[in-house]
């Protein structure tokens, strides 16, 4: 497994440690629900540096991610964010990610860390023949992220950057604990909060003056099992579950960030257009169980009483936030429908759900 | 790793505590360290008959689901209904109040054929 830079002191810190994407990667530390209701009500630090970190520079940068992406970054403005996804010919999801635009020739991509080597390697061929270079900068680069609603104030007296001009999906360059880095304000757990990309041994010094400033504010450290939680109740999709190969995003409920009319002709574009306008296959809708059984990937699911299987649960978990069981699914357009009942089926018995609206939970930005 | 010295161990990590001819089965802090915070924890219906080594349950974590298994033969005397509103007893207080089930045995003497801490302890040493 490749450890991160911040292994040891995960160790130290009693995580238990596994094997995500090839990566030594904390699952949890205290516990996935304190983990969890930790950043829902303070904040939580988080060790990102699995994610790629690919930089497409040059003067065609842009028109080059145009026609690989399905998002327009010739419209993202500099200093801005754009989440995307890149597809195949047919339409169907590579992986999702996000752009960052850091000049007008600069581009931060980050991609999955399950996707990094697929997406470099489907980027430079389709970057092939352009003035742009494409550097996977992901082994040399650390990701470390502050979450929650403590994590603006936990950050601003340990960086220049100025956190009350960030807005949401924006990114700055300056420095983090005397480091230089870029301070994005992008997420995957429905809070506020920041990313912050360092050079690979610069996560130790931040992480260390993080969790010094956070001990004043409640911080504690959180693993991939909280990470999970947290963006499933922010009804968030995760590649290999929700978005695949085989799926497009119109199913996924993701057909915003497909931007069809955009000038540049783009990879999957014929076929994204057809499913545009027929509708999709099925959609990705949320599902709050009844009972106490907790839906999880794979898991079919029927109508009331009835053998056939009308769909399949991607995601599930226990809903700290909620108190109940909670799960995204894809049925067919005729079950999706907020408030129809269905059954999963959990091991040998059918527990009682309802189709809601995603996301199960919105952070209040009063 | 908190192995208490008077229970009985399976190789699936249910305790046992002998009372006679009752016994109480829980699963081990091992156990319960490996699943994380445990959500839900399914029970069978007072009465119920098991064999030796059936499954009389499921557990819930956040991250999985395991099912349950009986040291020795038995019926449910009882259920610690505590764990309907407070799974989280199983992590805090896996051999107290983090029970889950009471049977009458049929066999006690079927108790020496589970593993003692000792024993225990070498199969998590060894995991």
């Amino acid at each position: 497994m490749q450890p991160t830079a911040l292994v040891e002191l995960h160790r130290a810190a009693g995580a238990r440690l596994v094997d995500f994407a090839g990566w030594e990667m904390p699952l949890q530390y205290g516990g996935i629900l304190d983990e969890h209701r930790a950043v829902r009500a303070r904040a939580g630090l988080f060790d990102l540096s699995h994610m790629g970190e690919i930089w497409v520079t040059g003067p065609d940068a842009a028109a080059g991610l145009a026609a690989a992406l399905v998002s327009d970054p010739l419209r993202l403005a500099t200093g801005r964010a754009h989440y995307s996804m890149i597809c195949a010919a047919d339409g169907g999801i590579i992986d999702d990610l996000i752009v960052y635009r850091l000049a007008e020739e600069r581009f931060l991509v980050v991609p999955n860390a399950a996707n990094r080597e697929a997406v470099a390697d489907v980027l430079r061929e389709r970057l092939a023949g352009l003035d742009a270079l494409l550097d996977d900068a992901s082994l040399r680069t650390s990701l470390v992220a502050v979450q929650g609603p403590r994590a603006a104030d936990l950050l601003a007296p340990l960086t220049d950057v100025d956190l009350g001009g960030l807005r949401y999906y924006a990114i700055a360059e300056g420095h983090a604990a005397d480091q230089p880095a870029l301070v994005a304000r992008t997420g995957y757990t429905g809070e506020d909060g920041f990313e912050i990309f360092v050079e690979w041994a610069a996560a130790l010094p931040v992480w260390q003056a993080l969790t010094d400033a956070g001990v004043a504010h409640g911080l504690v450290p959180c693993g991939l099992g909280a990470r999970d939680t947290l963006r499933l109740e922010a009804g968030m999709p995760l590649y290999g579950n929700e978005l695949d190969r085989g799926t497009n995003p119109f199913e996924a409920g993701l057909g915003r960030v497909v931007k069809l009319d955009k000038p540049t002709d783009f990879v999957g574009r014929a076929a994204l257009a057809e499913v545009a306008a027929a509708g999709p296959r099925r959609q990705l809708v949320g599902l709050t169980l009844t009972g106490r059984a907790v839906a999880r990937h794979g898991h079919p699911v029927h109508r009331p009483q009835a053998d056939k299987e009308i769909g399949i649960v991607t995601s599930g978990a226990p809903s700290p936030t909620l108190g109940v069981p909670i799960a995204m699914a894809y049925l067919e357009p005729a079950d999706a429908e907020v408030g129809t009942m269905v059954e999963v089926s959990i091991r040998a018995t059918r527990a009682e759900a309802e189709v809601v609206a995603l996301p199960f939970y919105k952070r209040d930005r009063g | 790793m908190d192995i208490p010295a008077g229970l009985r161990y399976t190789d699936d990590h249910e305790w046992l505590r002998l009372e006679g001819d009752e016994g109480v089965v829980g699963i081990t802090a091992y156990a319960a360290g490996e699943l994380g915070d445990v959500v839900f924890v399914e029970l069978p219906a007072v009465g119920t008959q098991l064999e030796k080594a059936q499954s009389f349950g499921v557990i819930e974590s956040v991250k999985t689901a395991s099912d349950l298994y009986t040291p020795l033969a038995g019926e449910i005397l009882a259920v610690n209904e505590q764990l309907a509103d407070r799974p989280e007893l199983v992590n805090d207080q896996p051999y107290g109040d983090g029970w889950m089930i009471r049977l009458r045995i049929g066999d006690p003497a079927q108790a020496e054929g589970l593993r003692d801490a000792d024993s225990y302890r070498s199969l998590i040493e060894t995991a």
